[in-house]
């Protein structure tokens, strides 16, 4: 086996996230996931939007896109259709992904294209320096809510889940093998696949928010989540950590694939 | 042999017929007025050449989609107008600085906001050149006709890939719209972009390897595994830092355009050799003007036109060639005073310069720019 190391632009190491942030944590994750699965690296296209999270690219050996904020999945989608035999996946921050590319996250939920969406969830924008997101709690401080958050946060595994995406799933930095498991997963699913991390940013939302320093963000995770169990819908803990969705339906690009055969077209 | 033929076709339907002669295979886009009919002509024609269409939630998307499918190695269309040609802008920018050769079909209607969406106007010609942030190098073709909608959609492409960077095609709804004879050629030359040599491993997708400026650009997915992104870059396309090569790659990739402007440039001049006054028009206005010069020879007055067909980089040398005589210049514009501004400076004062501006959402006729001339050129 490779170690993920194999995976890692080494020369343009150290990356540069603060310590303890669990952007790394993830995307260590999600390239043990490509090595189980076997990806060929040159096949593989890695997109991201704008934010800490979403430096993550850069640092990964792969054909690597870092686009505009929020864009990610519409570059990606275009990838995807313009080149189906590659295999597409999106990092993105909760802000890019929910905020400025809300729009785009549902409706690549709809069409079900063959993307791998892993949305890095700190409930904070990272690299703006604190101002709440759609993922902030509700009372949470951020630079932009000093007075606490007066705003509803979004679920984002109810919400690309009613969009349509056909694996969803969401795990934790605290649930590291999960992560993984989800991912290959994620890599499986002929569809649109979203996968939740539930992350840390001790920088501007652990010391804000007196949750503390990077490990006890850590334990703020583990003592808040719990495992999600078939048939039960109500939990008294923050994070449920599971698979939501697995299901099939027809594929974008295949659709497309199919269209082109209907009219004729192959040259 | 001669295989050419004559069509009937409308301007959008033309444009959709050079790009596909150009090689497009891919579209995104999103529908607006008077653009439409290109995206669905490219939704029926695409597919019947193994090409792939999408319509994007929005114009943002569509020009992102644009980008990424570019990367793959395809040649990418998107088609606009007014509102969603200003909702596109970041995207155009992130192509310019990450050399992304893509095509941007941007069909003037009158603005700002919805202003009279099914009416032409030319009030986009400065937002072609800085509707987005930052220094950074602009083509934008303005065909005059529905048979240049077909060549110079086609030339549009052959620039995107020359000189790997966005290119705008943008005229007024007029053209767009009318219904006009085209004689297409069976032979029109098409340019696609560098690739690196198989097998180079030491390729660096923004390195200026032949000295013109512009880079090789290898698909994605055929094995060079290279990073592109919006950030200030290097030869490698890795982000840097303030400093000096940042001002290396903006100043190559303003210069790949500026330096080759003279080769870029494409107008046409109409009785120009001896003319005194000098009509500058563009697009549908360009039409007008010529009947108005026509009108002015019959009556002894050495009228000329000149018609600019790239507006960006505008064809300063052409354009300055045409002065010698010139005690006059009249610019029509179906806007409040913008290609004006570009004229004037080139013009540097050379002669007085005079803007008619029709912002009622109506063309020109030909007795309203007949009528101006009169009264400046007493
Ligand atoms: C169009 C645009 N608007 C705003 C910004 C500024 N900006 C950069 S990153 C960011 C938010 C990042 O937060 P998130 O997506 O949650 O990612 P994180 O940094 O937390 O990983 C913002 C608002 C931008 N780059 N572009
Ligand atoms: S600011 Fe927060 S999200 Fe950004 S690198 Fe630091 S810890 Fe990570």
């Amino acid at each position: 086996m490779a170690t993920t190391l194999d995976y890692l632009r080494t020369n343009k190491l150290p990356h540069i996230w603060c310590p303890g942030c669990g952007n790394g944590t993830v995307i260590n994750a999600l390239l043990r996931a490509i090595d189980a699965k076997g990806l060929d690296k040159d096949k593989t296209v890695i997109v991201s939007g704008i934010g800490c999270s979403s430096r993550a690219p850069g640092y990964m050996d792969f054909n690597t896109l870092h686009t505009t904020h929020g864009r990610a999945l519409a570059f990606a989608t275009g990838i995807k259709m313009a080149n189906p035999e590659l295999t597409v996946f999106v990092i993105s921050g909760d802000g890019d992904s929910s905020a400025i590319g809300g729009n785009h996250l549902i409706h690549a939920c709809r069409r079900n294209i063959d993307l791998n969406l892993i949305i890095i969830n700190n409930n904070i924008y990272g690299m703006t320096s604190g101002q709440y997101s759609p993922l902030t709690p509700t009372g949470a401080t951020a630079t932009t809510a000093v007075y606490g958050n007066i705003d509803r946060p979004f679920d984002l595994v109810a919400l690309t889940s009613a969009a349509g995406a056909t694996y969803v799933a969401r795990a934790s930095t605290f649930h590291v093998p999960q992560l993984k498991t989800y991912m290959e997963r994620a890599i499986e699913n002929k569809g649109f696949s979203v996968i939740e991390a539930v992350s840390t940013c001790p920088t501007y939302f652990g010391r804000r928010n007196k949750i503390g320093d990077a490990v006890n963000m850590m334990n703020y995770i583990k003592e808040n989540s719990v495992m999600r169990k078939e048939g039960v819908t109500e939990y008294d803990k923050t994070y449920v950590i599971g698979e939501f969705v697995k299901k099939v339906a027809p594929e974008y690009t295949d659709n497309y694939t199919q269209l082109i055969e209907r009219v004729g077209g192959k040259k | 042999m001669s295989q050419n033929k004559r069509l009937l076709l409308q301007g959008n339907e033309a444009c959709v017929m050079g790009a596909l002669r150009a090689g497009m295979t891919f579209f995104a886009g999103y529908p607006i007025t008077p653009s439409s009919e290109i995206a669905e002509i490219s939704s029926i024609e695409l597919p019947k050449v193994g090409g792939r269409f999408i319509q994007m939630e929005d114009e943002i998307a569509s020009m992102a989609a644009v980008i990424g499918a570019s990367l793959t190695g395809q040649k990418a269309m998107t088609a606009t107008s007014g509102p969603g040609f200003s909702l596109k802008q970041e995207n155009i920018g992130y192509a310019a600085i990450a050399e992304v050769p893509c095509v941007i079909a941007s069909i003037m209607r009158m603005g700002p906001s919805t202003g009279l969406p099914t009416s032409p106007a030319q009030g986009d010609i400065m937002q072609a050149r800085w509707g987005t942030h930052g220094d950074h190098p602009a083509i934008c073709i303005c065909p005059t006709s529905v048979a240049e909608m077909y060549e110079l959609t086609i030339t549009a492409f052959n620039y995107a890939e020359k000189y790997r960077t966005p290119v705008i095609l943008s005229t007024d709804e007029v053209i767009a719209h009318m219904r006009e004879g085209v004689e297409i050629k069976d032979d029109y030359e098409i340019v696609n972009r560098k690739q690196p040599a198989p097998g180079d491993t030491s390729y660096q997708p923004y390195a200026d390897v032949d000295g013109d400026g512009v880079p090789p650009l290898a698909p994605f997915g055929a094995g060079y595994r290279y990073h592109v992104t919006g950030l200030a870059h290097g030869d490698d396309g890795f982000p840097v830092g303030p400093g000096a090569k940042n001002d290396i790659m903006l100043r190559r990739i303003c210069a790949k355009v500026e330096d080759h402007a003279d080769e870029i440039a494409i107008y046409e001049t109409q009785f120009t050799e001896d003319a005194e006054l000098l009509f500058v028009a563009a697009g549908s206005v360009a039409r007008a003007a010529m009947a108005v010069v026509k009108r002015l020879r019959a009556e002894g007055v050495k009228a000329g036109l000149f018609i600019p067909k790239t507006l960006w980089p505008f064809p300063a040398t052409a354009y300055k060639a045409c002065l010698e005589n010139v005690k006059q210049v009249i610019v029509p514009e179906l806007n409040l005073g913008q290609m004006v501004l570009e004229v004037e400076r080139i013009t540097g004062g050379k002669c007085p310069v005079s803007h008619v501006g029709k912002v009622t959402g109506e063309l020109f006729s030909t007795e309203e720019i007949y009528d101006f001339a009169m009264a400046v050129n007493k």
